[in-house]
């Protein structure tokens, strides 16, 4: 492994988190960074969730498009992936519920959601585009789940200040919210010149 | 043929992953109590917290467990606590309905002569409509009286139910709508919101813990600790703590005396016409 290498990696890890992050800068996964974004606590969990479901969908993904393109079928990357994310889940879901009870309650509700997180889908979808080996696709898939888990508490935090401010009657609620997630999505686009490697 | 092989490829991973699927669910069973299921079909399952455990699904589960005692559910009532003592075995006596008191009085008005009554501001209040936030801005908010009811609704906002409102300044429990879960009490920062039984009408809805004559430059409907309502209870239920009278539920028989002679006004009457009330104290009075 070449320092080339390494420094690819890291560059994917940098890109996926702050310059090229799923949700404000390409705008996958806007359901749960809306719908779960209520509280700090909560979004912190659905962040964890969906980081753990994408690296493992990201290996799981990459050892069935080897598969896919086999057999010269990669047109059906994007349907056979839903079916082995929704699969990834399910599975998670059980594992965790024998083996680890405490972490399955804490993050409750959010395990199953995550099967219609379109983020997941982006990031296996992405991988498959930029031709990412093994150990790239999985860094790509973990730190797309950092990057969800910091738009969604940073987030988070926003709208626990504003839910609290005396804004305007027309503005209040779903309104604000959309306009504080335009807000961040536009102080993401301030990464997008940084070029570190 | 290509069809054949996008067929092939779905079909294939489709039963891979259900093969994987249900050998998972074998292997990763778990095994739970039909019990729990049925616990929480006699739940509301309002999620409401009032019982101290998250969510219906939290208490259920205690009380399988043991951990918890049957009947914690405000909102489920009598009826919820038979049920589930039904399920789990035992026999489960009346649970007491219990709704929030707001202790406060300190509507804001104006009385037959044209003067004010209520609680007095000491100043005008223009910031976040929360009442954490306001009670931290001047000394203890806006308000003259440092216990009373800030009037900004975080109660309100916490009510799932829809059963407090402000009335002039001041939360009200509409107590036919109330369910005793108390999320309204921690909202409130002036821990003003206690839990009464439902069919107590004698309550004492002022928490002025200021001496009595602070209380009533503050505020004109304020407890002031004077007494009379100690002397006049023939069961001895009621008694002075730092300038604040406090009624034992467990003594008190909702006789009414007390709020027929309180000069404040505040407490509420069981009975309805001020004749039968005066007949009451002077029958007292001669024994």
């Amino acid at each position: 492994m070449g320092e080339g290498y390494i420094q690819a990696l890291l560059g994917i890890l940098l890109s996926a988190v702050l310059t090229e992050n799923y949700i404000l800068v390409k705008f996958y996964g806007i359901c749960p960074f809306m719908g779960v974004s209520k509280k700090i606590d909560t979004a912190l969990g659905m962040g964890m969730a969906v980081t753990f479901v994408m690296a493992l969908a990201s290996a799981a993904c990459w050892a069935v498009n080897l598969a896919l393109v086999a057999l010269q079928a990669e047109y059906m990357q994007t349907v056979a992936f839903i079916l082995v994310i929704a699969s990834i889940v399910q599975v998670v879901e059980m594992f965790l519920k024998k083996s680890v009870p405490a972490l399955y309650k804490a993050l409750g509700v959010f395990l199953p959601l995550i099967t219609t997180n379109c983020a997941v889908l982006g990031v296996a979808l992405v991988n498959v585009q930029e031709g990412y080996d093994f150990l790239q696709s999985v860094i790509n898939g973990a730190a797309g789940g950092l990057g969800f888990t910091l738009a969604i508490v940073l987030f988070a935090s926003m709208r626990e200040r504003v839910d609290k401010t005396d804004c305007p009657q027309a503005f209040k609620g779903f309104p604000i919210t959309l306009i504080s997630a335009g807000l961040l999505a536009l102080a993401f686009m301030g990464f997008s010149g940084l070029k570190i490697f | 043929m290509d069809i054949l092989i996008a067929i092939g490829i779905l079909g294939g991973l489709g039963l891979v992953f259900g093969l994987v699927l249900s050998a998972a669910s074998k292997v990763f069973y778990v095994e739970t109590d039909p019990r729990l299921e049925k616990l929480n079909e006699c739940l509301p399952g309002a999620n409401c917290g009032g019982c101290g455990y998250a969510g219906c699904g939290g208490y259920a589960e205690a009380v399988l467990k043991g951990e918890a005692a049957i009947g914690l559910c405000a909102s489920g009532g009598t009826e919820c606590a038979q049920a589930m003592g039904e399920i789990m075995g035992v026999k489960v006596s009346d649970v007491a309905r219990k709704v929030a008191l707001v202790r406060c009085s300190g509507y804001r008005g104006v009385d037959a002569d044209g003067k004010e009554t209520g609680a007095k501001l000491k100043g005008e209040y223009e910031g976040f409509s929360d009442c954490l936030a306001a009670s931290k801005v001047g000394g203890n908010g806006p308000l003259a009286c440092k216990f009373g009811c800030l009037g900004f609704g975080n109660c309100v906002k916490a009510c799932k139910y829809d059963a407090l409102h402000i009335v002039d300044g001041v939360a009200k429990v509409d107590t036919e709508r109330c369910k005793g879960c108390m999320a309204c009490a921690t909202a409130c920062p002036r821990n003003l919101i206690v839990p009464v039984d439902y069919d107590k009408h004698t309550v004492i809805a002022c928490a002025s813990h200021a001496k009595g004559a602070v209380t009533v430059r503050g505020c004109t409907q304020g407890c002031i600790g004077c007494g009379i309502c100690v002397k006049i209870c023939p069961h001895d239920a009621i008694k002075i703590e730092n300038n604040l009278a406090i009624i034992d539920y467990s003594i008190c028989t909702s006789c009414g005396l007390c709020s027929a002679v309180c000069p404040k006004k505040l407490i509420a009457s069981p009975i309805d016409t001020p004749e039968e009330v005066l007949a009451i104290v002077k029958a007292h009075m001669k024994k």
